[in-house]
């Protein structure tokens, strides 16, 4: 019974040390920087809410590839009655993000590795350097 | 309220008749609207090889495909990846090579995928990659396609080519609206379903300058193709193998 002490104190040693980048952070009030995403500058809003589109994309995406090659619909109606063109190359990257300051930035930031898409989809800004 | 049991029967049975009577009524009704065939249409192309020039050395169609479906220039023969082709007459209509004009058979053919009524490729593919679509298109899905080349078998046009390498190298100028291939997949010719989608004709039938392509839908018998089939005499390849080739053959 008198290494409880001890026992004691060296647990909440090991706990404090252990948990310490959590609760430093949290006192200190420091956050991981944000990836730094390079957002369109003429288009508004997104073919759905911001915040779906984060948690969903990959989810839209493979209805979109359904759409367009198994059904043959090749237009999109957004929630909020817009109506775009089915086309990762052309509307998503044709129209509003970059690639690489976009995609890759958040996909290396948060540890996702590449998705195959690239593999046959087109980066409109690396083909147009490839033609010049 | 309370039902007797012959009540109870009565009511099952007038709602059974009911349910029975409208389902074959609207089957019956999509059956007739199938029969006249207005609602989707049947892709098919003739070639009227007597206004085609590939014996002048004209390419324009092959060129037109090639940039825009980013096809690859393989350097190596074996490895070719080719939608549109030619070849000689005599190896494409052996059959129909005795006795006929010289100057036909010496002529080289313009060579597609066939489109055909009954597909042999379609029917052996493992994944469901490739299929028939209702207006007759013969499409590959690329994101299913595992590589297996059963389709390539079965095709007696020898219509599909097999990406053995990452075909970008080998693509001249990339159009970056259509999507490339990857390395591992079957690749032939869509009938440009992309263009047809947005209501253009195909790419080889807008870059052939001498008009020799006709392109349209089998279905309405106002349509060009339908037409020109019925006043000239018209050849499919193998037809003797029942897969119902959508292109023709002019002579």
């Amino acid at each position: 019974m008198r290494e409880r002490v001890l026992i004691g104190t060296g647990l909440a040693l090991f706990l404090a040390l252990f948990t310490y980048p959590v609760w430093w952070a949290a006192a200190s009030g420091t956050r991981a920087a944000a990836p730094q995403l390079q957002l369109p500058q003429h288009a508004s809003a997104c073919v759905a809410p911001a915040s779906f589109m984060r948690a969903s994309h990959m989810q839209l995406l493979s209805s979109w590839r359904n759409d367009a090659v198994r059904r043959g619909v090749h237009k999109f109606r957004s929630p909020d009655g817009r109506v775009y063109d089915v086309s990762l190359s052309g509307t998503c990257l044709g129209q509003c993000h970059s690639k690489a300051e976009f995609c890759d930035r958040c996909h290396a930031y948060s540890g996702v590795s590449t998705p195959s898409c690239w593999q046959c989809h087109n980066d409109p800004q690396l083909a147009a350097r490839s033609i010049q | 309220m309370k039902l007797t049991r012959k009540e109870f029967l009565l009511t099952a049975a007038a709602t059974l008749a009911g349910i029975a009577g409208t389902k074959t009524l609207s089957t019956v009704k999509a059956a007739a609207d199938d029969s006249t065939g207005a609602s989707t249409p049947r892709w098919a192309m003739a070639i009227d090889f007597q206004k085609c020039r590939w014996d002048q050395g004209c390419n324009q169609c092959v060129q037109s495909c090639n940039e825009a479906h980013n096809i690859p220039d393989v350097p190596q023969k074996s490895h070719e990846v080719k939608w549109i082709w030619k070849e000689q007459y005599k190896s494409v209509f052996p059959q129909q090579s005795q006795w006929i004009d010289p100057a036909l058979t010496s002529h080289p053919l313009m060579l597609l995928c066939n489109h055909c009524g009954t597909p042999p490729c379609t029917r052996v593919c493992p994944t469901g990659a490739t299929w028939k679509r209702d207006d007759g298109i013969v499409m590959m899905d690329w994101h299913r396609c595992i590589g297996c080349r059963y389709c390539m078998a079965a095709c007696p046009y020898d219509s599909r080519s097999f990406d053995f390498a990452d075909p970008r190298p080998d693509i001249v100028n990339i159009n970056p609206a259509f999507p490339t291939r990857t390395k591992g997949v079957v690749e032939k010719c869509n009938f440009c379903e992309e263009r047809l989608g947005k209501g253009q004709r195909p790419a080889c039938v807008e870059g052939c300058r001498e008009h020799a392509l006709i392109f349209g839908d089998l279905n309405d018998p106002a349509s060009q193709i339908r037409s020109v089939l019925r006043s000239r005499y018209a050849m499919q390849r193998n037809q003797e193998l029942g897969t119902g080739p959508a292109v023709f053959y002019l002579l």
